[in-house]
């Protein structure tokens, strides 16, 4: 497996309380592709995602050990030494959620808010043409561009959606973690999302959290598979779902697959 | 559009299938000639090449199983992916039956034949037509074309009827001439095969087009 890596960590280790729920995770994130994290419910998957912009931070009790970095980034240092930047962290390594959370506002003030935040522009002509540009990304401009003033609630689920990642990259960011960002949309929806992040990954490292099996093996390049806390397995997508080298990868992917598709019908 | 790299996937699934068939008639090309001509040297190129047919096969064959664990076809596309399956083995097989006749002018080498040639390599330009034909059946998702092609083993099966009653008398009249008239037995007897190996393809094209599996022509042999 040969590829540049985007962030690394190393033997991280998480509590919540008494109860350890990442152990001795070392992994690293291929840069410009996309990474799944699978696994059963419980087993770690959004607490490793939320370890790579501190999320977990937000959580009472919390503790982290071991180190993890991002590269192409070298004045953030360790990620979980407590004196980084959170804000200059969150702006590098932007989150997209379950549920589309846009604001209730505008969509343009959706997308002005977190260049405010950061003091990224002031000039309205130059926010404007972030705003086109971040929209285009997401293939929203042409429905919305006349429509910038309508509040974003009234969009469909779908658009909500793609507005929270255009949201997250007119921040320029250089990682996009997305934690199940389809749960809450239908298949048709959920494809459409996919292939959209099958366009991102051409700029940008994404690392995707999803119970769905076959989500990860439809939009990923490489998949993590966790198990009660630790990494089971890391390889190609490819790999992991057609020739696992850990048995416990493949018996537990195939109860996994097997409860995936028994929701499905 | 939705799923358009699933499309790409299949399009070069498709692509690899029909590299297969070009590389696979090429050979079967190749056996009748060196057959007619008599000429080791590219019969010996024949069983050397084989091993280029095995590789694009496995290759094709580890495709549609990644696509199939990865993208979760359904419908008309796991169809398609599994008659890609099944043709690129029935293809595979066929170049293995051109590299039989190449072993067989190879241990012929140039001993006079116990008699001509005759209809064998008749027999053999029309299981390579109904090859050709064949896989642009598939591309072109005529089933119509693909009975028809099926119907077409019959000749080959008569051609293969005559030519082995032939040989089966000078054995029995000459009983000296048993080894040589056996390898053209052989060598019949892997042309007949490509025909029924096309048939397989053609029900598949069937197969994908109606969803219906179906036993078109059953060969004789």
């Amino acid at each position: 497996m040969e590829f540049k890596t985007s962030i690394e960590t190393f033997d991280l280790n998480l509590f919540y309380g008494d109860f350890q729920a990442l152990k001795n995770i070392s992994m690293k994130i291929p840069d410009k592709n996309i990474t799944a994290i699978i696994g059963p419910s419980g087993c770690g998957k959004s607490t490793l995602l939320r370890c790579f912009n501190r999320m977990n931070d937000l959580v009472e009790g919390t503790r982290l050990e071991g180190r993890l970095v991002i590269y192409n980034d070298k004045r953030l240092g360790n990620v979980l030494a407590n004196d980084i930047d959170l804000i200059a962290l969150r702006k590098k390594v932007g989150m997209v959620f379950q549920r589309p959370n846009v604001f209730n506002l505008s969509i343009y003030e959706n997308l002005r808010f977190g260049l405010c935040i950061h003091q990224m522009l002031s000039k309205k002509d130059e926010i404007l043409a972030e705003i086109q540009n971040s929209l285009e990304h997401v293939g929203l401009w042409n429905d919305l561009k006349d429509k910038l003033g309508k509040n974003a609630r009234s969009l469909t689920l779908e658009q909500q959606q793609r507005l929270c990642i255009a949201r997250v990259l007119i921040l320029k960011p250089e990682i996009i973690l997305l934690d199940e960002p389809c749960s809450a949309l239908d298949p048709m929806a959920t494809l459409k999302i996919e292939e959209l992040l099958r366009i991102l990954r051409k700029e940008y490292s994404l690392v995707i959290v999803t119970h769905n099996m076959q989500q990860a093996a439809r939009v990923s390049d490489y998949t993590g598979f966790l198990y009660i806390g630790e990494l089971v397995e890391f390889g190609e997508t490819t790999q992991v779902f057609t020739n696992p080298k850990e048995k416990l990868t493949e018996n537990r992917s195939i109860l996994l697959w097997q409860e995936n598709a028994s929701e499905n019908t | 559009m939705a799923r358009e790299r699933f499309r790409k996937h299949i399009n070069k699934l498709e692509d690899e299938m029909m590299d297969l068939g070009c590389t696979v008639a090429a050979a079967v090309g190749h056996a009748i000639s060196a057959l007619k001509n008599r000429d080791v040297d590219a019969a010996k190129k024949i069983v050397n090449d084989d091993m280029i047919i095995n590789r694009k096969r496995w290759e094709t064959e580890e495709n549609c199983i990644n696509l199939i664990a990865l993208q979760q076809p359904v419908a008309s596309d796991l169809r398609e992916i599994v008659a890609i399956m099944n043709i690129i083995t029935d293809l595979e097989r066929i170049g293995d039956y051109a590299e039989g006749v190449a072993k067989i002018v190879i241990l012929l080498g140039k001993e006079p034949l116990v008699k001509p040639l005759d209809n064998i390599p008749q027999m053999a330009e029309k299981g390579l037509d109904m090859l050709n034909r064949s896989i642009k059946a598939f591309i072109e998702r005529d089933s119509d074309m693909a009975k028809k092609i099926c119907d077409e083993d019959d000749e080959v099966d008569k051609l293969y009827d005559k030519t082995y009653h032939e040989l089966l008398s000078r054995m029995i009249a000459k009983p000296d001439t048993i080894t040589n008239a056996t390898y053209l037995i052989w060598a019949s007897h892997n042309f007949e095969r490509i025909a029924d190996r096309v048939t397989n393809i053609c029900e598949r094209t069937i197969f994908l087009v109606t969803g219906s599996m179906q036993k078109i022509n059953v060969s004789k042999y």
